[in-house]
């Protein structure tokens, strides 16, 4: 889960030569990466953790204790979410090694874009949860919304040349605007505040996946 | 003052059209292990597990050490420890390592080498859960149930599916949980479990309260005698308070006629006959 991503950038990286939207490829490359990456991890990572956890029959133990059920969530949100800088930051020390990506220049507001995007992910993931019946079919679940996603969403490259269609789904889903907001301050020095609508339409699906979560997270196991 | 640690008045829960539990009353002293004992879909889980907070209730009163359970609020939850009938902690940490993540949820945890001496996995400390058995796999649960040092241990089918030997180093530390002064509820379908471990049982069947008392006055309760014997290769069956009467007439009328009483055997129902035809079903006789 943690190397995947990691694995991808090398692999893109080698075969995306050339230059993209005025700069380097290997630049596009890895903020296709970051963007997969947050959705690989707060989403798909987090919703597989808690799955496992509920259908184990741990959460509902948890629930027993006195621990207030948010605190606890927060604190797996918050593991999930260092875990996401560790991998962010291994990405671009790779990039820095492998492709002499530079480091990025307003690491404040990337800062705040990553976040913002693994936030967003993380509510969606817990949503997702309550959809997802059993922990042996939730890897594939979760995977047959994540990996096209990624692709529709210009995660493992370009989608210029995709066919319409495919392209039009690719503009509602969250993950093209985040990629795009990482393009936009990794590729063109801009801020994270000059991107409002990517900013609001990410935030919106995470919105969107608390507001399921809250209604319909379950601790105890589907069965039993 | 002695209060009771559980109270329950007519607690009625469905499922559906399903009516899992159809109206049980019964009350816990502080201090005491009560057995629940009952077979498979009797409500034993369902009765527990609205007493401590997971399932909400259609019907009755409860009141579990002066809290009402379905608020589950954090002051309840500090006093109380849950053995599920079935969950499955972390594989991957240490004995010490799962019991010192739960000790962080309380505030006022107990000694966590303590509670892993008290459960007797002293010796299994840094083991990994997944390299325990069965058995110690449910004393790590006890252990966990444990650290928050609560005054009301639940326990749901502690032993089901042990081996032998492994039910009775349960038993053990069941024992040594009521000299510590915890009030204990504990679920069983074997009877002798209830039987060795519980200061009073109630007998489940159906969602209905068929018989509670300690374990002696169940069985003393009935006066009835058992006499059997074979006739013309039928198994005949006589329950009787007046054994000498009939047992007088049986034998008189065989020696009359000059044939044997085949098989005959005269007995006192014990605890087992007992629990067997209080949930046995309806339709005998
Ligand atoms: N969550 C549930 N949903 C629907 N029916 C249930 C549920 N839990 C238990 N039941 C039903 O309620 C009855 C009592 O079950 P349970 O309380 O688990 O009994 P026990 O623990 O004594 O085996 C059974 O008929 C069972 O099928
Ligand atoms: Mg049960």
């Amino acid at each position: 889960m943690f190397t995947f991503p990691l694995l991808l950038f090398v692999l893109l990286s080698s075969v995306y030569t050339g230059r993209y939207l005025g700069r380097p490829a290997a630049w596009a490359v890895l903020a296709g990466i970051l963007g997969y990456g947050a959705a690989n991890t707060g989403f798909a990572g987090l919703a597989l953790l808690l799955v496992a956890r509920r259908e184990m029959g741990f959460l509902k133990r948890v629930r027993s204790t006195p621990i207030p059920r948010v605190t606890y969530l927060s604190a797996v949100l918050t593991s999930i979410l260092l875990v996401f800088l560790l991998q962010a930051v291994a990405v671009f020390a790779l990039g820095k090694l492998l492709k002499s990506t530079p480091l990025p220049h307003n690491a404040f507001s990337l800062l705040l874009a990553i976040l913002l995007g693994a936030g967003a992910f993380a509510a969606m993931g817990l949503g997702i949860t309550s959809l997802i019946r059993s922990a042996e079919g939730s890897s594939a679940a979760v995977n047959f919304i994540l990996l096209p996603m990624a692709f529709l969403s210009g995660g493992f490259g370009p989608t210029g040349h995709y066919p319409r269609v495919l392209r039009a789904i690719g503009d509602v889903l969250p993950l093209k605007y985040f990629v795009q907001l990482v393009y936009a301050i990794y590729l063109h020095g801009h801020q994270i505040w000059s991107r409002p609508g990517s900013v609001a339409v990410v935030a919106a699906w995470g919105v969107a996946g608390g507001l399921l979560a809250i209604r319909r997270f379950r601790w105890e196991p589907v069965e039993g | 003052m002695s209060a009771a640690a559980i109270s329950v008045r007519d607690l009625r829960k469905s499922y559906g059209a399903n009516e899992a539990v159809r109206g049980i009353s019964f009350e816990i002293a502080e201090g005491e292990v009560f057995g629940l004992l009952g077979p498979n879909g009797a409500g034993k889980t369902t009765t527990v597990e609205i007493l401590e907070g997971y399932r909400a209730r259609d019907g009755g009163d409860v009141t579990v050490l002066g809290h009402d359970p379905a608020r589950s609020e954090p002051d309840f939850r500090e006093r109380i420890g849950v053995v599920l009938q079935q969950s499955q902690l972390f594989q991957n940490v240490t004995v010490r390592e799962i019991h010192e993540m739960f000790a962080g949820y309380y505030e006022r945890p107990r000694d966590v080498d303590q509670v892993i001496q008290l459960v007797g996995l002293a010796e299994k400390r840094d083991a990994r859960v997944k390299t325990l058995s069965g058995g110690q796999k449910r004393r790590l649960d006890l252990g966990v149930a444990l650290v928050g040092d609560p005054d009301l241990v639940f326990l749901d089918e502690p032993t089901t599916g042990f081996d032998p030997a492994a039910r009775r180093a349960a038993w053990e530390m069941i024992r040594s949980l009521r000299s510590l002064g915890k009030t204990i509820l504990l679920t069983t379908h074997y009877l002798d479990e209830a039987e060795q471990l519980a200061d009073r049982v109630a007998v489940l069947r159906e969602g209905r309260i068929v018989r509670e008392g300690t374990p002696t006055e169940l069985t003393s309760g009935t006066e009835e005698t058992e006499i059997r014997y074979r006739r013309d290769g039928h198994e005949v069956v006589v329950r009787t308070t007046e054994p000498t009467r009939i047992l007088n007439e049986l034998t008189g009328a065989a020696l009359a006629e000059g044939h044997e009483l085949e098989g005959l055997s005269v007995r006192h129902p014990t605890l087992e006959d007992i629990y067997l035809l209080l949930t046995a079903e309806e339709a005998q006789n």
